[in-house]
């Protein structure tokens, strides 16, 4: 079983998923995931050796569409929705790095 | 150590955007330099709700990409890439992971050497960022804007194997893939446009190690000259960091044009967590073996296939310039056309590779059988090469019949008993040079046939003119 | 005969008896009796209500058939896109985000004849079991405000309990349809992955999400799944080829049916008494109206609430990272660069489940851990589908409790967010294995609220699913309380 999970990996997680947590959050969503994953501590035990994961329960696979071009949506009603804009873009505050 | 004392090891990474109508997972327009936001939809913005549909064209070309690059093409799924970017719609990138629809390849470079080719899996392209403020750059910008258009462009990425050893190397990799993505006509090529962008992993070690330096990948190289050079930048600094004692760091560093220099983008440390999982939006694809033989069926022959037949219908070697130059150029089948109607090979392509490769836009109107014509001519001496050049160069221009074009410059050909009296009186004229020449020393070769030249107006034929003189002397 | 509302209002308005503007005026004359008390709707949509309904009257005038849902009031769930309407997901992170299109559910239900009513109220993004992690605030049950509606389709349920339509659509990723329906009683259905379009339904964890049919009657949520189901080219995952008819067996009976009593989810933890013995009694209605009963171990069904909390976080972590503050939704204000945009937008547009199974999901996929954790979940998916294919090879439809009690108290388990989880625990297992499962009501708990059993099917089992279901409402005990329509 892997070991409980802590404040630290709580916080890491936050980071990853762009959330502040307050302390006392912090310390509550420790707790409450380490619940979760200690009820989840059943299937971790399972032996599934030769077991294929399952994505889609669907058994279809070559979806496809023709590369056919379709009206998209007006830009006025897109740009009217989004917190900024300017110039016909999303504006947003200045980016600190290049895309990883 | 001395530099030739370290090897490098070089593995490209290659995005080339495909040519396709439409996006990957959207029926917008795949068009690049529209007003910004106007090729746009909820699929391709990533708004709530919406849900990708993939491109049957968009696989397809992957597909002859894959085949092009002699990969095994597979049953394969997408995954999800996970991390925040604004220019990301979804800030998830929809890739494929563990199961590319491309994998275990090789590209032959002109002189032969196998690259190998890891995969080459599809996924989609980022919108695109501008940086407001004074410097316009990602640095010291007030706030950015963003355009969509570009979000969900269909992107093929070629992984190489570390095979390469120069910067070298490295441009003549990603000329001759450039060349074969064109020939696939899965992509357009323009490394300018950014429809073709290339990233560098680069190590050092000493020669005859087994084992592999740690790496630094670059990026941001906009153009072949560039990869060049910023390949043999990082290498030559991680050797000095090296000799001097230090270390190499796994990172991403920035090539920076201006200063010519690579800086640290992102340490390993920072290296992000992308929480890979298969995409449950989309199924798997499974190409039927009758589509992929079809799609190899129709793949036209690709440009090393072509350099073959070029080099041995000129008896050159496959990497030979003016070889490459007529491949490059696509002038192959004028050659093969010319060849066919009775002209020698190897004139053809010198021809094709010089005077017609330098006026190619006239290219398409010159008629395979004229030219051969003037091939044929220049071989049988009946046109010196000045001749049969200028006999070309209006063949490009005006087109027409060449004997006709050749009898209207007054070219007519020397008869041999004229030349023969011509070489005869140039060497009574010079008695000194003569002897030289007669004694065995061949530099006052040019200088006799500078006289021939003159005293026939440039219409001897030089060749013809030097196995004279050179008779003459035993 | 059992009363099917919607069908019999659909019957009388295109044989010309009735028309939409007075059918949708009764039932806005009750939405506005009691909308306040139980917040059934995000929206109450009254103008494009009355404009749809005297489209459809005027349609019948002229001699053109509405369809099949003609002058039917729906009320959709707040989470299935509206074009030019608020979409809010009950989160204040869409607060005031209009959508440029329609999902494909809300275009095949209005193009056939129904007039949407409202936006009903959720769980923030569907996650929860109470509609108590609304930012927007609780739904309250129909049958005893005090109570919750169960979730995440509570203000869809309640409104289909109150009166308000007689017809709901809702989402269902782990029980959201099945709970609720059987919290507020009524028929709640999760038709099979793949057989309804997920285009528009603002997704929570889309290999499990499926949209469904709330109605008073089975003929009811049949006669909607009729309409909804069949494949659609812009969800990948639709499945092609003719949909199962929902209503095609709906008075044939179970004479000779195989029905299997699940083990597993008869002892699951922390059902009530009441519970078991009501899911036993609905066994024993079936094999007296002929049906061979008999209990059946699906075995790995025990792992359900485990894998699907893995799972279903996994997927939400990623198809929520998109409310990021930079093309529409909630922005913070005043931050300095685009991370700390993101951070401050996210942590103040989500409310606190949501940033837990955000949390929990980036977790399971992290580096370090996504084999132990979502890797080994769909596995035991399949070990999941592989026992459902044993046991349905001797049934020809699966029984089982729908929630593990009646509806509780408001506050009884936001404190704790596993015993808010068991809740989903007969539910699950339908989902991770991508099956249709429906709940019908079962008579009551001592006290006086619905009790629901549950149908489960194999994939694209609809119709025998919908057969048995019918059996069953026509075989219910009394049910308790009722709110009058
Ligand atoms: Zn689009």
């Amino acid at each position: 079983m892997a070991t409980p999970i802590s404040t630290a990996d709580v916080a890491h997680v936050a980071r990853l998923a762009r959330l502040a947590l307050s302390d006392e959050e912090l310390d509550q969503f420790t707790g409450q995931l380490a619940a979760v994953l200690a009820h989840a501590a059943d299937i971790e035990a399972l032996d599934t050796a030769g077991v294929p994961p399952t994505a889609h329960a669907l058994p279809i696979h070559n979806v496809l569409r023709d590369d056919v071009v379709v009206a998209g949506v007006d830009r006025e009603e897109v740009l009217a929705q989004a917190p900024a804009a300017e110039s016909g873009r999303f504006r947003v505050p200045r980016i600190l790095g290049e895309a990883p | 150590m001395s530099r030739s004392e370290w090897e490098m090891v070089i593995g490209l990474e290659v995005h080339t955007e495909l040519r396709t109508a439409t996006k990957l997972f959207c029926g917008c327009a795949n068009h690049f330099g529209d007003e910004p936001n106007t090729n746009v939809c909820p699929v391709c913005l990533g708004l709530p709700g919406s849900l990708p549909v993939l491109n049957r064209t968009a696989v397809e070309y992957a597909i002859r990409i894959g085949t092009a690059l002699h990969c095994t093409v597979q049953p394969s799924l997408f995954h999800r890439k996970n991390y925040f970017y604004p220019d990301m719609p979804k800030d998830y990138q929809i890739s494929q992971y563990d199961v590319p629809i491309n994998a275990d390849g090789w590209l032959a470079l002109p002189d032969g050497r196998r690259v190998g080719i890891e995969r080459a899996h599809i996924e989609e392209d980022t919108g695109k960022s501008t940086h407001v403020g004074e410097s316009g750059r990602i640095h010291g910008a007030d706030h950015s804007l963003v355009d969509y258009n570009r979000a969900g462009v269909p992107l093929v990425e070629i992984v190489g194997r570390p095979d390469l050893r120069s910067g070298d190397d490295a441009r003549i990799y990603v000329d001759e893939l450039r060349a074969i993505l064109v020939a696939t006509g899965a992509s357009d090529g323009k490394m300018e446009e950014g429809s073709l962008r290339v990233d560098a992993n680069v190590s050092v070690r000493p020669r005859g190690a087994a084992d592999l330096g740690t790496r630094c990948e670059i990026k941001n190289m906009n153009s072949l000259r560039s990869l060049g050079r910023a390949i043999e930048y990082e290498a030559t600094r991680q050797i000095t960091l090296l000799e001097e004692g230090g270390t190499v760091s796994q990172e991403t560093r920035h090539w920076d044009e201006g200063t010519g220099r690579t800086s640290t983008m992102r340490s390993k440390e920072d290296a992000y967590d992308y929480r890979y999982f298969p995409e449950p939006d989309l199924v798997p694809i499974v190409p039927s073996e009758e589509w992929i033989r079809a799609v190899a069926d129709a793949l036209p022959p690709m440009p090393g296939d072509r350099r073959s037949a070029v080099a041995a219908a000129a008896k050159l070697a496959p990497d030979a310039d003016p070889v490459v130059t007529v491949v490059r150029l696509d002038l192959d089948s004028l050659l093969h056309a010319a060849v066919a109607a009775g002209a020698d090979g190897g004139l053809a392509v010198k021809r094709l590779a010089n005077e017609v490769a330098s006026s190619l836009e006239r290219a398409a109107v010159l008629d395979p059988v004229a030219f051969a014509t003037v091939v044929q001519m220049e071989s049988r001496s009946a046109l010196t090469p000045a001749q049969a050049r200028t006999v070309l160069k209006d063949l490009l221009e005006g087109g027409g019949d060449p004997a006709a074009i050749a009898k209207a410059h007054g070219f007519e050909a020397m008869a041999s008993d004229a030349l023969a009296d011509a070489v005869d009186q140039v060497i009574a004229e010079n008695p000194g040079e003569w002897e030289r020449f007669a004694g065995g020393e061949d530099k006052v070769q040019g200088f006799l046939i500078g006289k021939i030249k003159a005293a026939t107006g440039g219409n001897a034929d030089l060749k013809e003119a030097s196995a004279l003189l050179r008779g003459r002397r035993s | 005969m059992t009363a099917n509302p919607a069908a019999d209002i659909a019957g009388a308005i295109r044989r010309g008896e009735k028309t939409a503007s007075g059918v949708l005026e009764e039932h806005l004359a009750r939405v506005q009796a009691r909308e306040p008390e139980i917040h059934a709707f995000n929206l109450v949509l009254e103008e494009n209500a009355r404009d749809t309904a005297a489209q459809i009257d005027a349609a019948v005038a002229r001699g053109v058939d509405p369809g099949p849902l003609a002058g039917v009031p729906i009320a959709l769930k707040d989470n299935l896109c509206t074009r030019g309407v608020p979409t809010t997901c009950s989160s204040r992170m869409l607060a005031g985000w209009r959508p440029p299109y329609d999902a494909t559910v809300v275009a095949r239900v209005t193009a056939a004849g129904a007039v949407a009513i409202g936006k009903t109220n959720l769980d923030e993004f569907a996650m929860g079991s109470s509609t108590e992690n609304s930012a927007f605030g609780p739904t309250r049950n129909p049958l005893d405000p005090s109570r919750v509606p169960g979730g995440s389709s509570g203000g869809s349920a309640a409104a289909v309990a109150a009166g308000f339509a007689p017809l709901a659509l809702g989402s269902d990723t782990g029980g959201s349809i099945r709970q609720p329906a059987a919290l507020c009683g009524v028929v709640g259905t999760k038709p099979t992955y793949g057989v309804v379009s997920r285009y528009g339904l603002v997704a929570f964890a889309s290999s499990l999400d499926q949209i469904g049919p709330f109605a008073r009657s089975v003929g009811d949520a049949a006669l909607l799944f009729d309409v909804i189901a069949g494949h659609d080219p812009a969800d990948s995952t639709s499945l092609a080829g003719a949909p199962p008819v929902a209503s095609a067996a709906l008075e044939h009976g179970v004479d000779g049916l195989r029905v299997g009593l699940v083990t597993e989810l008869v002892g699951a933890e922390g059902l009530s008494g009441e519970v078991v013995a009501g899911t036993r009694a609905a066994a024993e209605a079936l094999a007296s109206a002929g049906a061979k009963v008999e209990e059946v171990s699906v075995p790995a069904t025990v792992y359900g609430l485990s894998a699907y909390y893995l799972i279903a976080p996994a997927e939400a972590s990623s198809n929520l990272s998109r409310y990021d503050g930079v093309r529409y939704g909630h922005r913070a204000t005043g931050a300095a660069d685009i991370t700390d945009m993101y951070i401050a937008s996210r942590s103040e547009g989500f409310g606190p489940e949501v940033k837990r199974r955000i949390m929990l999901g980036t977790y399971a996929l992290s580096a370090g851990y996504y084999d132990a954790y979502y890797g080994q979940a769909q596995k035991v998916r399949t070990l999941i589908i592989r026992d459902f294919e044993v046991a349905y090879q001797s049934f020809d439809v699966l029984l089982s409790p729908t929630a593990p009690g009646t509806a509780f108290p408001l506050g009884a388990k936001t404190a704790d967010p596993l015993l808010m989880y068991l809740n989903d625990v007969c539910t699950i297992p339908s989902n991770l294995a991508g099956h249709p499962a429906m709940s019908v009501p079962w008579g009551a708990g001592a006290d006086g609220l619905p009790l629901g059993v549950q149908v489960l099917a194999p994939a694209l089992g609809e119709t025998v699913m919908f057969q048995v279901a019918a059996t069953l409402e026509r075989l219910a005990p009394a049910a308790g309380r009722k709110v009058e329509s």
